[in-house]
């Protein structure tokens, strides 16, 4: 990907995007980072936010984290930047004492560590970490990697450490500028006379592409993340043309020119394991498709890592808006990947907002340039992930099962549903957190919430926190759904209404309102108040609450009365 | 003077300092563009390597005093 030059970018602040979205950061480091901000401000731009940037002065790390009234407090944005250097960091190691060196990295850590924890304590942000690039004083030579006293053994380990306490730390995310050294090389990352005359410890050059980094995390981190890789077949998963060559022409397997197709295939599986939905749409008979997923013994990817298959001979486009209403994902989720430039180019053209990135066109090549793509970037990761792509498989059978039933009623009562609602509790968490970030559609608030957030609302005394579960006869939906109410007086206000759009239209909706409103009157609410704030992407909500027995009450609200609450019918079972 | 290097130079401050009526002769120094400051310095100095493919020492960064003196150092050692 060509990226746009540090020049190009510093351009773009003069430039109106008073109508993109927000974005708030400070910016503290141990060197100078005017560039750096300006870069990352620049990239905005690129990618449609607006960044507000607070960036404190020079070395201030410290001074902007201990001070309660410092301007990083004071401005509480809603990303705190550390930029730590390599440079500064060999300093701090050539000053301290030559006999605890071996111990270097782990006071370093904790030094790190205490700087999160100060803000952590101080305001609710989200933390961006740089960790250090590799640098080698070759003080040892290679027997550096042996002994613990020397500079780059001490480096590796402070960057092993970081990741180790960032785990520890929801709302906290390392930015690799390490694994971007090692792509661009160090002569491309950094200047020593820039270091030497202004404390600048990256080249201008390298600075769009470290914004690039740094911005994909914030967005990934706000819902804006790819779900979905929709494949072509011949020649993109395996070389030659199935319907021609037959299952003993196309290249797969270990050897000669198919390896190239295998890597390819193992990386893709690598993808779905991590959650992202692999989908097939191609243009073949359906049989001839699937033949080489079945039988073939070289192929990596099996039926089962397929979500929706589709081949057949109608237009790719046409293929794909079907695979988005299967799957009910936004078609800026997606990701088309297909060696056929011509094919491409009418997906690009005729399915707005879905990913085309153009493969080379020999495919050894393609995995080292879709690694550089860097398209499939998440700020999350729980073990339902690794479920989805039984749940999607799931939902093929329910759409089967719903063609051989009589009325939808009998659908419904056929799936023998069984739900749960219970309040957050900290196994929860993470998933919840992420449903905040991930569900546009779904979402009657459009909160986001990190896990931090969801722990802070489980505890609180002035909430009513719950989630759902849903399980049928075909598998387990999981946790779905999450509802936030908050205490005011008398009424309960619905903060959080979100479900994940894969179980629309089960009567999971009419469940999850009349439990709200048990739940409210249980407590002893009389009101509960519902709210709809309309978004880009969340309309398919914009009625739902006097759909479902509430009453207008102004400005996008509704209400409805605990006592006089007529419950809507569904066809699930709680468990209790 | 090298007018090769001049125009190709004049294009980099035009870009730097985002303004197209901009023209610098060999006197022009720091004082005379507002924007020059410290910060701009830096980015003026790695948009001409990247122009000319060449690299100014730190000596170079910190001592020149004009855009003449820019310009002779590149045409010492400029690869494009």
């Amino acid at each position: 990907m060509e990226l746009p030059g540090f020049v190009e970018l510093k351009r773009n602040l003069k430039k109106d995007m008073s109508s993109f979205p927000a974005v708030t950061a400070a910016v503290i480091g141990d060197c100078a980072t005017q560039h750096f901000s300006a870069a990352l401000a620049g990239w905005g731009y690129t990618v449609g936010i607006r960044y507000d940037i607070f960036d404190s002065d020079y070395d201030q790390i410290d001074a902007q984290t201990m001070d309660p009234s410092s301007e990083l407090y004071s401005h509480a944005p809603q990303n705190v930047i550390i930029v730590n250097c390599t440079q500064r960091l060999y300093e701090d190691f050539c000053a301290f004492p030559p006999e605890r060196r071996a111990e270097f990295a782990d006071t370093k850590a904790a030094a790190i560590e205490s700087v999160w924890k100060r803000i952590c304590d101080s305001v609710r942000t989200r933390i961006i970490q740089l960790d250090f690039p590799e640098w080698d004083d070759r003080v040892f030579g290679d027997y550096a990697s042996r002994t613990p006293e020397s500079f780059i053994y001490q480096l590796r380990r402070l960057n092993g450490l970081i990741s180790d306490r960032a785990k520890e730390y929801k709302n906290l995310f390392i930015s690799d500028i390490c694994g971007i050294q090692s792509r661009i090389g160090e002569q491309a990352l950094r200047d020593d006379k820039m270091y030497c005359v202004g404390k600048l410890p990256f080249r201008t050059d390298a600075l769009p592409l470290i914004a690039k980094h740094i911005t994909d995390i914030i967005l990934a981190a706000s819902g804006r993340f790819k779900k979905c890789a929709v494949l072509d077949l011949d020649n993109t998963l395996w070389g030659g043309v199935i319907g021609d060559d037959g299952m003993d022409g196309i290249q797969i397997g270990e050897l000669g020119t198919g390896h190239a197709f295998t890597e390819f295939q193992r990386w893709l599986k690598e993808l779905k394991n991590r959650g992202i939905i692999l989908c097939v749409c191609s243009k073949n008979n359906d049989s001839t498709a699937r033949e080489p997923f079945l039988n073939h013994p070289d192929m990596v990817l099996r039926l089962e890592d397929i979500s929706v298959f589709v081949a057949n001979w109608q237009d790719k486009a046409t293929n794909i808006l079907s695979i988005r209403d299967t799957l009910n994902i936004g078609l800026d989720s997606m990701v088309f990947i297909d060696d056929n430039p011509f094919e491409r180019e009418a997906v690009r053209s005729l399915v707005p907002g879905i990913t085309v990135p153009d493969l080379p066109e020999s495919p050894e090549d393609y995995v080292s340039f879709l690694r550089g793509e860097d398209l499939f970037g998440t700020a999350s990761f729980s073990s339902e992930d690794r479920a989805r792509t039984d749940q999607y498989r799931a939902e093929a059978e329910r759409v089967g099962l719903r063609s051989r039933c009589a009325d939808y009623g009998e659908y419904l009562r056929s799936l023998e549903m069984v739900a749960e609602a219970k309040p957050f509790d900290s196994f929860s968490f993470p998933r919840i957190s992420q449903l905040t970030q991930r569900s546009n559609q779904f979402n009657l608030r459009t909160v986001r919430y990190s896990e931090q957030d969801i722990a802070d609302l489980a505890a609180d005394p002035g909430c009513i926190t719950l989630y759902f579960k849903l399980r049928d006869r075909f598998g387990d939906h999981g946790l779905i759904s999450v509802v936030v109410m908050k205490k005011r007086g008398k009424e309960l206000f619905v903060d959080t209404w979100l479900m994940s759009c894969r179980v629309l239209k089960r009567g999971m909706e009419e469940f999850i309102v009349n439990k709200m409103i048990s739940v409210a009157r249980e407590a002893g609410f009389g009101r509960v108040i519902g709210e709809y704030v309309p978004t880009a992407k969340n309309s398919m909500v914009a009625d739902i609450y006097p759909r479902l027995g509430f009453t207008p009450a102004g400005d996008n609200l509704y209400s409805a009365d605990t006592a006089s609450f007529t419950p809507n019918q569904t066809y699930i079972t709680e468990e209790k | 003077m090298n007018s090769e290097i001049m125009e190709r130079l004049n294009r980099v401050f035009r870009d730097v300092f985002d303004d197209r009526r901009l023209t610098v002769t060999a006197a022009t120094t720091a004082n005379d563009i507002e924007d020059w400051d410290s910060l701009t310095h830096i980015t003026l100095i790695s948009a001409v390597e990247d122009e000319f493919g060449m690299k100014f020492t730190m000596r170079e960064v910190v001592g020149m005093k004009n855009v003449g003196e820019m310009a002779s150092i590149v045409e010492s050692r400029r690869r494009r």
